[in-house]
């Protein structure tokens, strides 16, 4: 097992455009990174909240492909989620479009991409642009573009 | 807290005149005039910039005597920041399952060769 302090994941939300860039370094090779991007096997063990099984439907993550996975609690489909992989270049770069089905109109674009560092380490770049600053800020505020619920209420009552 | 004022408070940060007047603030609180010194602007325009910072619940102005010093109301940057510390966690939550899963990968791998 290793262990992986140092590599907090860093958000940024630039104040005058409408987007979201996360980043993230990982300690395993870039082709390994990567397939655990796109294998659905493996990404449904990593996408979505704690606690929340994410029920993979469609994952075919090639230039043209699209995918569909909804977030279940209690054996209950609560959330979904779709999009469509716009490019897919093996090893280095998906782009693709997410929505939430909750905010069928809203639709981010989402790309990711993934860098070689020395020692078979790799960091991988998600850069998000959704359509105003507005909709970029509730995203920020709800945390539900990534079907992400977990701790929400109790952060709520702690915000006040 | 709504999000409405989270929109409130990036479109206020959104310009770079207002960002310097908080990062001022933050060191104190100033008059109008004091803000407008350092900037090649009327004490009109950095007024009009003060209206969208006290509108976004930023920068608030209390009366003292004869002045109306501008006072940075922290807590609410702070929680600007929170919200944002709340989406990083919950990448993080998951990036932090991505680890497990390349850790696998890594070991299987390792048996494979």
């Amino acid at each position: 097992m290793t262990t992986h302090t140092g590599h907090e994941t860093t958000i940024s939300a630039d104040p005058q455009l409408p987007t979201i860039r996360i980043v993230r370094e990982f300690d395993a090779p870039r082709a390994t990174v990567f397939r655990a991007w796109t294998d659905p096997n493996l990404v449904a063990k990593w996408l979505g909240p704690k606690d929340v099984e994410m029920a993979i439907e469609t994952w075919e993550a090639h230039t043209g492909g699209r995918y569909r996975y909804g977030a279940m609690r209690n054996g209950k489909r609560v959330a979904g989620f779709y999009g469509s992989f716009h490019a897919v270049r093996a090893d280095e770069r998906i782009v693709q479009t997410f929505t939430y089905d909750g905010v069928p109109d809203g639709v981010s674009l989402d790309t990711v991409t993934f860098e070689e560092l020395p020692a078979d380490r790799t960091r991988v770049v998600v850069l998000s642009v959704v359509e105003s600053l507005e909709a970029r800020d509730a995203i920020l505020a709800s945390g539900m573009a990534h079907g992400v619920v977990e701790g929400y209420e109790r952060l709520d009552q702690l915000l006040g | 807290v709504t999000e409405d004022q989270l929109t409130r408070v990036f479109a206020a940060l959104a310009d770079p005149t207002r960002r310097d007047i908080v990062a001022r603030l933050a060191v104190g609180d100033a008059t109008v005039g004091q803000l407008a010194e350092p900037y090649a602007v009327s004490l009109q325009a950095v007024s009009k910039h003060l209206r969208v910072l006290t509108g976004s619940g930023l920068v608030s102005q209390h009366r003292e005597g004869q002045r109306r010093p501008c006072h940075l109301e922290a807590e609410v940057l702070d929680l600007m920041t929170k919200w944002i510390e709340r989406y990083r966690r919950q990448a993080e939550e998951r990036f932090r399952r991505l680890d497990a899963v390349l850790d696998e990968m890594t070991e299987t791998e390792g048996d494979r060769s």
